[in-house]
């Protein structure tokens, strides 16, 4: 199956798969933390049973998720050692105590506070209990930030210098920690969080309100979702401009890529929409452009002159193709986001939100577009940084672990099968817990692991049962 | 004053000691499951563990992490000469850690989940004994990198110290049992534990004799002063410990047994320092000459001095909260 493949290239994609299915799954428990959080806040200050039913029901599916999210992550933390043994050498000094951080100020956090999260509310009071949900919220945030920061870096490498065995070694930590592209790629990879977030909830509350327009929690969720759209989604667009032009200032040769800018244009560039990247040849066949559009968006002038990638010398530019087309799904569907907010928006100064069919309809499409969206955005950004892991110092073909290629063409082939059964065995049940009620008191068989050990009579009752049901 | 590397040094080795005993019990709750005899006695197991064992693997995560920040090289040579094995413990890892949820979501699926759950901390154990035997038996570094083949790791010792692991593991596991259930489970766990402290205690003593001569370091270690001091004094409280561990059986004590499993495996993890220092990948590699720059362990020194005890202290409060005895009609249905 992978015969003829470098040791190398087998290493990529394994990398690339692995980190691909993580990711889908912080992108969608970081949203969900945040929303129970907020979720318990409301049903406690306002008594309102419509809260309790839904931070219940996004708690069981939250669970799944976290759960897909902590086994596939453990995998990432041993991959850097196993297949990029020469870049963990390397880096080890900057990124590794940044690593370390991640795991003590958030995993051990998310992790300690889980299970009194979802199933100690009796045990421990209201007040505890909120502040655990509170503090598997805070810790998805700090994972967020830890790991972002240590991407980033590798992105935008600074407040380093290098010693006589080839490491890079600490000389200021803050300029580490916030290098010059971690603010912009944090804000936006929070935002994509929260946004994943809000497109599933509104496309769970959507396919709920088309069953059954009376169906108190499923106005409620889709209510909270599209609000959440219309904020999140401009701030998203805004977030990722500045994200743009930061990677312009620091990594010109992933806009060109992303652009389709082979060739320099001096006296204004224009944006291409659509078209074919010819490698070959170096152009954008087909290319359906709009003149002078680029050098406005990227330098806020018409005519400002951009560069192209016949600046940068082959051996140091990034695949176009992929990075060209992925940033344009990624584009594509936040428009697409913006729109659905903006549509949800007239239809409740309609006073007709519960009640548009096709409303509906377009919320449960653009459900998943998330996640796509996420992907998208991170192949842009990885494979636009190529061919570097450390850009610009350190190239991907320098950092790979000795290790032979049919060795990791085993390990790939049973990543790929374990992967694509456990995970896709986990979506199965997600979506059919999504497909239930939210008021639906058994969501699975069970409803879950029976978690608790008292033995006094209050302990007896369903610590999640809904009074009145 | 210590060098900066030391401290780490024994703060990786807490972290992964940690591990071991946490990891260990519930990995030996997963290996003990199919020996469970109805759908009440798999549920109060799986339940015994469902709240910490997400918390237990964090440990192992911050030992991953941890060796990457501060031994770099250390990391850089283990993960490939451990390839195999390492890619099947986080392989197996993945079942068992789906299971916990899975399980309760599917009739139909039910056994594959249980099976997984199985089959996955019985594969994470044996990877994790054998990743043991392999980096006692040395890994061959040229330049900075792993110089050996991807088959290396295998070996009659290897294979020995995975199959000791799988049973200390059950036993750690069978103990947890007990503590945390009444019973006909508990006192078929009783039983069990009997045989597995036997099996735990017979695979130390073989391990033990053979380690000295897998690296004359070790031998000359153990053999001469001060060294032997310790091959009189480890036997010695091997024994009080696996005294403690039969009386608490015997009298039918439910805690006693779990405290002396967790004894004799710390006493292991002393022996196995014992062997390895100053090294921290025999046979060759030392602390000093693995660890990252001052500037880096300094850094992260701060953090984990702040954050490793409040970790505790909110990982011992989970443990508080869902103290007692499991009652498997207790709860969520």
């Amino acid at each position: 199956m992978f015969d003829g493949m470098t040791a190398e290239t087998l290493a990529r994609i394994q990398f690339a798969f692995t980190v691909s299915f993580h990711i889908i799954f912080p992108a969608f428990s970081i949203g969900v933390a945040s929303y129970l959080a907020v979720l318990n806040g409301l049903w406690l200050g306002t008594r309102d049973q419509t809260y309790l039913t839904l931070f219940n029901y996004w708690k069981k599916i939250f669970a799944v998720a976290f759960g897909m999210g902590v086994v596939s992550g453990i995998v990432m933390s041993y991959q850097f050692g196993t297949n990029w043994s020469v870049f963990s050498d390397k880096t080890g000094p900057v990124l590794g105590p940044l690593m370390a951080y991640e795991v003590l100020s958030a995993f051990f956090l998310e992790a300690g506070f889980l299970g009194i999260m979802l199933f100690g509310r009796e045990r421990v009071g209201d007040k505890l209990h909120m502040f655990a949900t509170a503090m598997v919220a805070f810790g998805t945030l700090m994972s967020a930030t830890w790991i972002l920061s240590v991407n980033s870096w590798m992105q935008t490498p600074a407040g380093y210098s290098m010693n006589e065995l080839g490491q890079f070694v600490p000389e200021d930590w803050w300029q580490i920690v916030f290098n010059p592209s971690f603010p912009y790629r944090l804000v936006h990879m929070v935002l994509a969080a929260y946004l994943t977030t809000a497109l599933v909830v509104g496309g769970v509350g959507g396919l709920h309100l088309l069953r059954d327009a009376k169906d108190a929690p499923a106005r409620r969720m889709f209510s909270m979702a599209m609000w959440m759209l219309i904020i999140v989604a401009p701030l998203q667009i805004l977030a990722g401009d500045f994200h743009g032009i930061n990677t312009l200032e620091h990594q010109p040769a992933k806009v060109m890529a992303m652009e389709g800018h082979y060739d320099s244009h001096p006296d204004g560039a224009p944006l291409i929409l659509f078209g074919i990247p010819n490698a070959e040849e170096k152009r954008v066949d087909y290319a359906i452009q709009i003149p002078k559009l680029s050098s406005l968006i990227l330098k806020h002038h018409w005519d400002a002159p951009i560069d192209g990638l016949d600046t940068i010398p082959d051996a140091d530019e990034p695949p176009v193709a992929i990075v060209f087309w992925s940033f344009r799904v990624m584009v594509g569907l936040g428009f697409a986001m913006l729109g659905l907010g903006a549509w949800s928006v007239l239809r409740r100064l309609k006073g007709r939100l519960y009640e548009d069919r096709w409303l509906q309809r377009a919320a449960i499409a653009m459900g998943p577009t998330g996640f796509v969206a996420v992907l998208a955005g991170w192949v842009t950004t990885e494979v636009g940084r190529q061919p570097f892991t450390v850009y610009g110092v350190l190239r991907t073909g320098d950092s790979l672990a000795p290790v032979a290629a049919p060795a990791v063409a085993a390990s790939l082939l049973a990543f790929i099968i374990v992967y694509f059964f456990v995970f896709g065995a986990g979506t199965f049940y997600l979506l059919r817990m999504m497909n239930k009620p939210a008021g639906t008191v058994h969501l699975g068989l069970k409803d879950g692991p029976i978690r608790t050990a008292g033995t006094t009579p209050i302990m007896q009752t369903d610590p999640d049962a809904i009074p009145g049901e | 004053m210590f060098e900066l590397s030391f401290i780490w040094a024994g703060i990786i080795a807490f972290a992964v000691l940690t591990y071991v005993i946490l990891d260990g019990f519930d990995l030996g709750v997963g290996i003990l499951f199919p020996l469970a005899g109805s759908e009440r006695e798999k549920a109060t197991m799986m339940n015994s563990i469902a709240p910490i064992w997400d918390g237990n693997e964090t440990w192992l995560v911050l030992g991953g992490g941890g060796l990457f920040a501060v031994f770099p090289l250390a990391y850089a040579v283990i993960m490939p000469a451990l390839y195999m094995p390492i890619i099947l413990m986080l392989l197996a890892l993945i079942f068992r850690g789906v299971a916990f949820e899975y399980r309760w979501r599917t009739e139909r699926w039910k056994p594959v989940w249980d099976a997984a759950f199985f089959g996955g901390s019985l594969i994470a154990a044996f990877m994790q004994g054998i990743a043991l035997g392999a980096l006692v038996q040395g890994i061959k570094v040229v330049d900075r990198a792993y110089a050996g083949g991807w088959w290396d790791w295998l070996s009659l010792f290897s294979i020995l110290t995975g199959l000791a692991v799988v049973v200390g593991y059950a036993l750690l596991g069978a103990t947890w049992v007990i503590l945390k259930t009444e019973g006909s489970l508990q006192r078929q766990m009783q039983n069990r534990a009997w045989w597995l402290g036997a099996g735990t205690l017979g695979f130390i003593g073989i391990v033990s004799i053979l380690t000295p001569f897998q690296d004359p370091d070790y031998f000359s270690r153990w053999f001469n002063l001060p060294g032997s001091i310790f091959s009189v004094v480890m036997p010695g409280a091997m024994l009080g410990a696996a005294w403690a561990l039969f009386s608490g059986l015997k009298t039918g004590k439910d805690g006693q047994p779990f405290l002396a499993a967790i004894c004799i495996f710390v006493l292991c993890f002393i022996g196995i320092g014992i062997s390895f220092y100053p090294n921290i990948v025999p046979p060759g590699l030392t602390i000093a000459e693995a660890a990252a720059p001052d500037k880096s362990l300094r850094f992260a020194l701060v953090g984990t001095v702040v954050l490793v005890p409040m970790i505790l202290a909110y990982t011992a409060y989970a443990y508080w909260v869902f103290r007692g005895k499991i009652d498997p009609a207790e709860g969520y249905h």
